[in-house]
């Protein structure tokens, strides 16, 4: 009896190291964040005091008044969610299209074709970058939604995920369809995308937070407010703000804060996809 | 079993030819191209055409993109790029980050997933937490980061003081640039690695668990004789991926010093952000896509290594 109480004793420590490490990891993850949001709250000096402070004195919310006033986050904003928008559908539209092709077609020349897109996964995008700057830039795309979104379109990543999900649709399903006088164009949409709706929106949420967190792409091709996503806008502002770091953070809050409501919102999902697709890019 | 595999039917279509193989339908019927046309349009435009382009760019010795001519076919760009002491050092420091800083990620990663698996209470609590900078923006972290390092503000250099540390200039001592990248690369790859041993874990079928549990066997057995070879794939898989990540290291710079030089004097300059300096700040084309070509050697041979190594090594189910 001793033995086992003794055991389960080790045991409830054992326990509290486990929760105690996990919250101190934790604390390392979420220092930079909160930091950030106490710093948008402090005045310039508390900001800049030796040695740095915890907490502000007296929460200065007027700091995200002046920060909002120096830069056009709206249209940032709007930028931001275009491009995430439109970009997103489009890529998903064609990953779609493409994957429902190798799962119930066969037509010469399939499995090469099937290579070279098998083959674009293992091509580091950052090689492609130049040429299709010159690309844009010929095309005269450059500062234009078009130059942000279409080259990011060619990612064969989504297509394999898809296909693994539309193949296991059963079969017996396209027969019934045929029956119903459904021909391809509608077995894809009546049937194949409604039965895998789970795989799709998993792909159209990790599509939306790449695009919307993309910055090294629409850095190269932008140069005018007019088609800036907010990351950009953020360095924007940070020239103009230079040295005060209370506003820079107000700023910086201002870019997280949707993406972590979207986060909170779809948390289980973007876990769940992240996990079964691995990674992309 | 075979004969069922070997069950073909047909239905006959207006046009098309439907077969059905294996439990798989099979449509003989060009529209196939059409569904396959938009992704292929874009893949040859700015994938295949692009990467044909800097392959061929790489040979030359002057070139210019305006007019896409070359002059000079041959090695000679490779050659200076690999003799440049400014590529030397973005290889060193490639490497440094690649070398000191997956192991660590993986490392941290595998321990904080065990924790989190091994939990009762809280497992999805902690999840979602540690996942949380993988959806933040890069460069709104890095700004952050910027102020973390700074040596008079910064909370890093509080943290180190506590030791009895003196303060380090993190982001402008040469000296200490890379570690610095490196602790933000870190920072920002724990989140996706946590997710994906999770994501392995829970892969494991409990039965082994349980017949351990029936045998009495120790934690420790249990972790060194089931957990550790089961996981090995996802191990071996997510360093891979952590590695080839690593080589790629440009972001989390421009998010630090800006698209502009590397730090000072370029000192925290990777193999990546030589490639965009070549091309955007001095705009030598033939150098900067020299320098990919190198680059896109060292992808494909880590890419033959991990086939090669996955193949002997690593236990799969």
């Amino acid at each position: 009896m001793g033995s086992f109480e003794k055991f389960k004793m080790l045991d409830r420590m054992l326990k509290a190291v486990k929760y105690l490490l996990l919250i101190i990891g934790a604390l390392f993850v979420f220092v930079p964040f909160l930091w950030m949001l106490s710093t948008s709250l402090k005045t310039g000096a508390e900001s800049i005091s030796i040695p740095p402070t915890l907490l502000p004195a007296n929460a200065q919310w007027g700091n995200y008044v002046q920060a909002w006033g120096v830069a056009p986050w709206l249209l940032y904003f709007r930028n931001t969610l275009i491009i995430a928008v439109v970009g997103t559908t489009l890529l998903v539209l064609i990953s779609i299209l493409s994957a429902y092709a190798f799962t119930i077609f066969s037509f010469p020349g399939k499995k090469i074709i099937f290579m070279l897109y098998l083959a674009t996964m293992m091509i580091p995008s950052e090689l492609l970058i130049i040429q299709n700057y010159v690309t844009v830039t010929k095309l005269g795309w450059i500062d234009s939604f078009r130059g942000i979104i279409i080259p990011t379109l060619a990612n064969g990543f989504y297509i394999f995920m898809l296909r693994e999900y539309f193949m296991q649709v059963p079969s017996s399903l396209f027969r019934a369809a045929k029956v119903d006088g459904c021909g391809t164009w509608g077995y894809l949409w009546k049937v194949m995308v409604p039965m895998s709706k789970n795989a799709v929106s998993t792909i159209a949420i990790l599509s939306f937070i790449s695009y919307w967190n993309s910055f090294v792409w629409p850095l190269m091709v932008t140069n005018t407010d007019a088609h800036r996503v907010l990351s950009i806008g953020l360095m924007q502002f940070n020239y103009s703000v230079s040295s005060e770091v209370h506003l820079q953070m107000a700023g910086t809050t201002i870019v997280l804060l949707p993406m972590v409501i979207f986060y909170i919102i779809f948390r289980k999902k973007i876990v769940s996809g992240v996990a079964k697709g691995g990674i992309k890019g | 079993m075979l004969s069922k595999l070997k069950q073909k039917r047909s239905i006959k279509g207006k046009r098309s030819k439907v077969v059905i193989e294996n439990g798989q339908i099979s449509v003989r019927s060009p529209k196939a191209y059409l569904y396959l046309l938009p992704a292929v349009i874009v893949l040859v435009a700015f994938l295949f055409y692009p990467l044909i382009k800097i392959l061929r760019m790489g040979f030359f010795e002057r070139y210019v993109y305006i007019t896409s001519t070359g002059t000079g076919f041959g090695l000679s760009s490779i050659k200076h790029v690999l003799a440049d002491p400014v590529y030397q050092l973005a290889l060193k420091n490639t490497c440094f980050i690649v070398f000191i800083g997956v192991p660590i990620t993986v490392g941290l990663a595998l321990l904080i997933a065990i924790l989190i698996n091994s939990l009762t209470k809280g497992k999805g609590f902690f999840q979602c937490a540690y996942f949380l900078p993988y959806v933040t923006s890069i460069y709104a972290v890095g700004i952050v980061f910027k102020w973390l390092f700074h040596s008079d503000y910064g909370y890093i250099n509080l943290f180190i003081k506590i030791f009895g540390a003196d303060a380090v200039h993190w982001l402008t001592d040469p000296k200490y640039v890379v570690l610095s990248v490196t602790l933000f690369t870190i920072w920002n790859g724990l989140a996706l690695k946590v997710i994906l041993f999770l994501a392995g874990l829970q892969k494991i079928d409990k039965q082994y668990y349980q017949a351990a549990k029936v045998d009495g066997t120790g934690r420790l057995r249990v972790f060194s004789k089931i957990t550790m070879p089961l996981l090995s794939p996802t191990i071996w898989m997510v360093t891979m991926i952590s590695v080839i990540h690593a080589f790629k290291t440009y972001s989390e710079i421009v998010a630090l010093y800006g698209s502009d030089a590397a730090g000072p004097g370029n000192s925290a300059i990777t193999v990546i952000f030589y490639i965009y300096n070549m091309f955007f700040t001095k705009g030598q084309v033939h150098y900067a896509a020299a320098a990919a070509l190198i680059f896109l050697i060292i992808v494909i041979g880590l890419t033959a290594i991990q086939k090669i190594i996955s193949k002997r090594f690593v236990y799969y189910v």
